[in-house]
């Protein structure tokens, strides 16, 4: 290994290795993966000068503390946090140099749960299926990060533009998820559909890659058969024997059992990913036939 | 046949069975490779067949029912050769389900002719159907906590092998040493949609 590299020194509640995800693979049970805020992670390689595919790091509610062997620059984005280098307090949201050795701590998230670093070269762990994220589903790609452990930076290309800034939306205070209908929505009564369209849920403490999870009033199914399994898309809004809407993120099951009632518009997961529990969902129906 | 929209990208198609839907899903990798359909993904299951990632959906879904599908050819060249230990923990159960010898499962098993209807659960795992008229099992009351990677299995009228260590709930009816599953490998997944398989029983 080069040194080009960083040792972890806290390695946080849950910190993982993401980039664009393996799409591609879903008819052999591979998860698409990759960061759940995509925006923010795009947003952090722009700002070290990095190709948008680069690897960079996921933290999960209190970040996590790293020590880089040779000097790097670095930038940490999505959930606002405070970053520290050697105990000074650094810039959030843009591009910071760390020495040799120095101690980069990333906090806990002031709001938000998700902080994204980026290093100038990328988190160089080996590709599985030409993606570095590690996908909690299935196990594929790198383990989650632990103290101790050493991961190789690549090099700077240098070639792709750098900015100073760019802006950040705020995490959400209320998560406003834009829902086309679902292929199953036939499956649940006239009165659960109008459920889901009207009432307010919360995202609930259980939610993960997988899946976020909401708290609310139970969707009442109209057909009680028994589905066979079928693929599924991210953002699928699926609906347990519970009767809790479950929104799929980018670990989801590539195939599964329960009805889809609706499915989430692509653009509104990154603000997902940023919600803590707690926070109002409404379900937006767009566009319904 | 029926095509129903999922979200913005995605169409679900609906056919009336598993051969059908294994039908659609080998006239979508033609169309696929000859540059007819442009798709992400095409995730065929139990009797549906999802397209991810399509630049048009609606075009696509005015266009399906006017395809030709042939039926799925008959077999062309020799099936995967997977070698089984027939002793898992299982076979009890399977026999008196069956209503047969425990040492029958292993003959009626591996007589049959399989292919991978779709894949799921963890990269890898294949649901194979061939399993003969008659021969469905139930899947385990209470599932494992652990089942260990390259468990021959059965659950409804699949079969199939765990790739790696997982819980699971399907009646262990033997054991492989072939490698499920490899990401260094390629192709990675031994068993992908449309892969024909004959199991075949190792000497104890």
């Amino acid at each position: 290994m080069s040194d080009r590299a960083f040792a972890v020194v806290r390695a946080g509640a849950l910190t993982t290795v993401q980039d664009r995800g393996r799409p591609g693979h879903a008819h052999l049970g591979v998860p698409r993966s990759g960061a759940l805020d995509q925006p923010a992670a795009r947003l952090v390689n722009r700002l070290v000068g990095n190709p948008p595919d680069a690897a960079v790091l996921e933290t999960t509610l209190d970040g996590c503390a790293l020590r880089p062997r040779r000097p790097v620059t670095v930038a940490v984005g999505g959930a606002p946090c405070p970053v520290t280098v050697d105990g000074r307090p650094a810039p959030w949201g843009a591009a910071i140099r760390v020495p040799a050795g120095a101690l980069l701590d990333v906090g806990a998230a002031r709001s938000g749960v998700r902080c994204y670093l980026a290093f100038d070269g990328g988190v160089q762990v080996d590709p599985v299926l030409g993606s570095r994220s590690t996908d909690l589903l299935s196990g594929l790609g790198p383990p989650p990060l632990t103290t101790g452990a050493v991961l190789p930076l690549g090099s700077p290309s240098g070639t792709h533009a750098r900015v100073d800034t760019v802006p950040q939306p705020a995490p959400p205070r209320e998560l406003v998820l834009r829902v086309a209908r679902g292929p199953r929505a036939d499956w649940f009564t006239p009165a659960a559909l109008h459920t889901l369209a009207t009432r307010a849920y919360r995202v609930s403490s259980a939610s993960n890659r997988i899946g976020l999870r909401t708290e609310g009033p139970a969707l009442e199914r109209a057909v009680h058969g028994e589905l066979p399994s079928e693929g599924m898309v991210l953002g699928a809004v699926q609906v347990p024997p519970d009767g809790r809407p479950v929104v799929f993120l980018a670990d989801h099951p590539t195939t599964g059992g329960y009805p889809v009632v609706a499915v989430v518009r692509e653009p509104d997961l990154a603000a997902a990913a940023q919600a803590v529990p707690g926070t109002p969902v409404r379900f937006v129906p767009t566009g319904w036939r | 046949m029926r095509a129903l929209p999922v979200g913005d990208r995605a169409l679900l198609v609906e056919l009336a069975d598993g051969a059908e839907a294994q039908a659609l899903h080998a006239e979508l990798l033609r169309r696929r490779a000859t540059g007819e359909l442009r798709v992400r993904e095409i995730v065929p299951a139990a009797r549906t067949v999802l397209l991810d990632g399509l630049d048009d959906p609606g075009r696509v879904r005015a266009q399906l029912p006017g395809w030709e599908i042939p039926p799925l050819p008959a077999h062309a060249g020799a099936a995967l050769e997977i070698p089984v230990r027939y002793e898992g923990p299982d076979l009890a159960e399977v026999a008196a389900h069956w209503g047969v010898a425990e040492s029958e499962v292993a003959r009626i098993h591996s007589a049959a002719e399989y292919r991978v209807a779709f894949c799921g659960f963890a990269p890898g795992f294949g649901y194979l159907t061939g399993l003969p008229e008659g021969r469905a099992v139930p899947r385990r009351t209470t599932p494992r906590t652990s089942v260990p990677a390259g468990s021959v299995a059965l659950a409804g009228p699949y079969t199939g092998v765990y790739p790696r260590a997982s819980p699971g709930g399907w009646q262990l009816i033997g054991s492989t040493d072939a490698v499920l599953w490899d990401h260094a490998r390629v192709p990675a997944a031994l068993l992908a949609p449309g892969v024909r398989v004959r199991f075949v029983a190792e000497e104890r």
